[in-house]
């Protein structure tokens, strides 16, 4: 398999009045054509801020920024800010959490489509008018010729999403990254959603990073999946590896704080003791050790790189045998075995 | 974007003043009005006697004992100059004050009652339709002339757009879940309106008294020049710009002190107002930096 | 059912005159809450579960006071709230409180934690400031905030750490019922199960009834006694929740359940998305609502509106096909064809 984005070393600090906070540590990962990768965390773990670093949207003058993000050849940190714009909606599709708020209210969203492929690939007026309306049939829009002429707020919030969709991917990018796109959404059509971002992963065979804190939308959407906790990648590994043998004290408590599985009506739930951590003072060693129940004194040592679980499995838990060991009763992790 | 949940212990004052440092347009601003103010408090000091004329030196250069020249009465422009700042910063000020105590309570009443807001709301209809400046020469005609009068000529046509602008921000602030929590809990009447409400309304009507301030201080300015309202001797800029109209060929310098010395105070009032509503909501304080 | 209702719904709509849709046209009716009858024991949880615009925020609003109902009546601890004077309101409200479901946003930005809790004893007149600030500090260990935290203001607080703040404002006056619309929705996963469990041990502790609007079904499967499925405004199935879960007989309800993302290897197979979407509350379907996207509906189900009708001893199904267990296979089948 080729690798249609690989991002290596990734490092990002912002810098304000009040010091530097490293909301990126080291971040690695590859993309490879036709996957869905999903990135799994909390508010404020580095998932977004991913997203926005290869999308090149990090404000320039706070935000310092090292590594590479190769999309083929190309490292996308080296490009200005032209060239970034062309790398943008054209090789790179985004959606977002608020389709409302990322629409344009006064024009209609055929228009929108059709600006799209008209910028990037200098389309005349009538070709992207057809492109917009294949689009749209394409992210199964009923009536799909009428709809051209709608305005946003005439359509519900399911098709606005999949209007996002259709200018994400009017140019036929290769990677398309969706930022928690079905959190606005109700849970009927949050479910619509996710099937068709994977029929479209698979008939026009891109790649997809899925932003979401919901493990459940990993689980039914996902090929591979990258656990985050402030700045780093904490686990990663495919799916059913990571569920059926999560091996870092984090995926661990996130799966145990989860109410409904194994858990009886009112009981106790296992929860993460404390809130996310400050990322200006964070400690040498492993940044979940404080709220980790697994936590020895080792884990505040500097701690070595992520270590091989299984195949293509990589955790950067030392205890990662104590914790598997411990939820390996779980009604989950049994439910993946 | 929230790239944390940090919880920073801070101060409520701290970060205003530090931010005023930070902040080279907002000390530009409050340094010129301070020293206007000084001015105009100690103006005996500062300067001469602005009501003496001196016939014998009308219309002269700079001079030791009238750095800015003499008017066509020979009348020391630098004393009106700082004299006429009493008149302007008065009346901006109780204007400001005044436009802000009653549009507040006219504005939070038509945003909380459905009624009395939908009364108050055609009454600011009908005054808004008339040109400010017309509606304030017509109260300062009907009234006796003086200070006192200008000054209310010139709130009462501020007022509508005060009550407006509270009514509509009431009308958000009271539908904020904080709200809907506090007449939960049980707050209800002054208290709820006090703690919660007004609160929420005082970002915008610092921005909006510091814009009526400074339109009072043009209206006054405008008042003055048309003759209406302050007499005439009284020294006042817009009254010092009358007077240089007829000499503009002559002296245009004596059209120059009192316009921008006008210019720079309405300029600086209305800067102040925009960046101290950002530095004074609390949610924003921090993240502000202009 | 058994022992007396603590409250009891009968009857309750709210409508809202909305503007007409253009110039001149007829002023629209958007029915929010459309004739819900239901009793809530004491003690019990109740989970109030449906999509966005269902009506059970409203609902929520109407049983805490905040808003009147349009029609119908309310019993309250054997009185209905509506018909009281504005102070006996005031002293009824001691017996009824409301967590929020935006943790930051319901607390006033300009006062302390400590002011916010305070607040509500002085309206209800506690005691002296020292009583009132004892109380505080006392409220403060019992929802587990540390003390230090009472004198920051909101945005200086995580939002765990205000929703423990608002909390504590509710069971200040120490309530009987306490009222929370969707209090984890927004947090994260790891800070939702402190807070679960904090509702559920304070719950047991002081005996509290409990009214809990969320849409996250696994979350009301954890806490609610019986769950009460709203669907355009209308009540379409109420029960025990174990039966609810396990056996949804609404067609709507089935539909929800299904669509609930679950991290669970069958979630990747399952695509069993819901047709359709939500029609606008403005001009819902004829009959039963839920017709246009049902895969049982008759041409019955346009012509009447199906009633709320007892079936299986405590449970309640407003649908007009809900009964015999053919029925249940066939809607199965339908759903993931």
């Amino acid at each position: 398999m080729t690798d249609t984005l690989s991002v290596e070393h990734l490092n990002l600090t912002f810098e304000n009045e009040n010091g530097a906070v490293l909301a990126l540590d080291e971040i690695s990962f590859s993309l490879a054509r036709g996957e869905i990768l999903s990135l799994v965390g909390e508010s404020g773990c580095g998932k977004s801020v991913t997203a926005m670093a290869i999308m090149g949207l990090l404000p320039p003058g706070s935000a310092k920024i090292s590594g590479s993000i190769r999309l083929g050849p190309t490292n996308l940190l080296d490009l200005n800010e032209a060239e970034l714009r062309n790398v943008r909606g054209n090789r790179i599709g985004m959606v977002f959490q608020d389709p409302m708020t990322s629409l344009d209210p006064v024009h209609t969203v055929g228009m929108q489509i059709a600006e799209v492929v008209q910028r990037h690939r200098g389309a005349d007026a009538k070709a992207a008018r057809s492109r917009a309306l294949e689009m749209l049939d394409l992210v199964r829009i009923p009536d799909a010729r009428n709809r051209l002429q709608a305005y946003p707020h005439e359509l519900s919030g399911g098709m606005r999403q999949r209007v996002m969709i259709a200018m994400a991917l009017a140019c036929n990018p290769e990677v398309l990254i969706a930022d928690e796109p079905t959190t606005a959404l109700d849970v009927t059509v949050q479910a619509q959603i996710l099937e068709l971002i994977g029929e479209l992963k698979s008939e026009l065979s891109m790649s997809v990073i899925l932003i979401t804190h919901d493990l459940g939308v990993v689980a039914s959407t996902a090929d591979r999946m990258m656990v985050m906790y402030a700045g780093r990648i904490v686990e990663e590994g495919p799916v059913e590896r990571v569920f059926s043998r999560p091996s870092h004290g984090y995926t661990a408590g996130l799966l145990q704080s989860l109410p409904g599985y194994g858990s009886t009506l009112r009981s106790h739930l296992t929860e993460i003791a404390g809130s996310v951590p400050r990322l200006d003072h964070r400690n040498p060693g492993c940044t979940f050790a404080p709220r980790c129940r697994f936590a020895t004194g080792h884990c505040n040592a500097p701690l070595p790189d992520a270590h091989e679980i299984g195949a293509n499995h990589r955790s950067l838990c030392i205890r990662d045998t104590a914790v598997f060991e411990a939820i390996s009763n779980h009604e989950i992790v049994r439910a993946w075995a | 974007m929230a790239i944390i949940e940090s919880a920073v212990p801070s101060h409520p004052v701290g970060p205003l003043l530090r931010h005023m440092g930070r902040n080279r347009a907002i000390t530009l601003c409050c340094l010129f009005l301070i020293v206007l103010v000084l001015l105009a408090i100690f103006a005996p000091v500062v300067a001469g006697d602005p009501l003496k004329i001196d016939p014998a030196h009308r219309l002269s250069s700079p001079e030791a004992g009238a750095i800015w020249g003499r008017d066509h009465l020979g009348r020391d422009v630098f004393a009106r100059a700082v004299y006429g700042t009493r008149v302007s910063l008065l009346v901006g000020f109780s204007v400001a004050i005044l436009t802000t105590v009653f549009g507040v309570a006219i504005g939070v009443y038509a945003g909380l009652s459905r009624i009395g807001g939908a009364i108050v709301m055609r009454l600011t209809d009908a005054m808004m339709a008339i040109p400010a400046i017309l509606l304030a020469i017509a109260f300062a005609s009907i009234l006796n002339a003086g200070l006192l009068t200008v000054i209310i000529a010139i709130a009462i046509p501020e007022i509508p757009r005060m009550v407006r602008l509270v009514r509509s921000v009431v009308l958000g602030v009271r539908s904020q879940p904080h709200v809907t929590a506090a007449i939960s809990i049980g707050t209800s009447g002054l208290a709820l309106i006090w703690r919660h409400i007004l609160p929420g309304t005082m970002g915008p009507v610092l921005v909006q008294a510091t814009y009526a301030c400074a339109s009072a201080i043009i209206a006054s300015a405008v008042l003055s020049f048309l003759g209406v309202g302050i007499s005439p001797e009284v020294p006042s800029w817009g009254g010092m710009m009358a007077d240089a109209r007829s000499t503009f060929r002559v002296q245009p310098v004596l059209m120059l002190y009192p316009g921008v010395l006008l210019s720079l105070l309405v300029l600086a009032v209305n800067i102040l107002g925009d960046r101290l509503s950002d530095t004074l909501d609390p949610r924003k304080s921090r993240r502000t930096s202009l | 059912m058994t022992g007396k209702p603590f409250l009891s719904l009968r009857g309750i709509s709210k409508t809202y005159a909305m503007g007409p849709a253009r110039l001149g046209g007829p002023v629209r009716n958007l029915h929010a809450v459309d004739d819900v009858t239901l009793d809530v024991l004491p003690g019990e949880t109740l989970g109030l579960v449906g999509e966005s615009g269902c009506g059970k925020s409203s609902l929520a609003r109407m049983i805490m006071q905040l808003e009147p109902p349009t029609s119908g009546t309310m019993v309250l601890k054997g009185r209905d709230p509506a018909e009281l004077g504005n102070a006996a309101l005031k002293e009824a409200r001691r017996d009824f409180q409301m967590v929020f479901q935006d943790p930051y946003a319901s607390l006033n930005p300009r006062m302390r934690a400590r002011a916010i809790i305070a607040e509500v004893l002085r309206n209800y007149r506690f005691g002296t400031p020292d009583q009132i600030n004892a109380r505080v500090e006392e409220l403060a260990r019992q929802v587990g905030l540390s003390a230090h935290l009472l004198d920051r203001f909101p945005h200086e607080l995580s939002g765990g750490q205000c929703q423990r703040v608002g909390i504590a404002r509710a069971i200040a006056l120490k309530p009987r019922l306490i009222v929370a619309d969707e209090p984890v929705s927004a947090l994260d996963v790891s800070i939702q199960a402190q807070i679960l469990n904090l509702i559920v041990e304070l719950q047991s502790e002081m005996g509290l009834t409990l009214v809990f609007v969320s849409h996250d079904m696994s979350v009301v499967a954890h806490v609610a006694d019986r769950v009460a499925v709203m669907y355009l405004g209308r009540l379409v199935e109420i029960g025990p929740s174990s039966d609810i879960f396990s056996r949804p007989l609404h067609p709507y309800s089935r539909t929800l359940l299904a669509a609930v993302p679950r991290p669970v290897p069958e979630a990747r197979q399952r695509h069993a998305s819901a047709r359709g979407e939500l029609p606008s509350p403005l001009n819902p379907p004829s009959g039963c609502h839920f017709r246009t996207r049902c895969p049982l509906a008759t041409e019955r189900c346009s012509a009447e509106r199906p009633q709320l009708r007892s079936i299986e001893g405590a449970r309640q199904v407003a649908c007009h096909h809900a009964d015999a267990d053919a029925v249940g296979v066939h809607v199965t089948e339908n759903l993931h064809a």
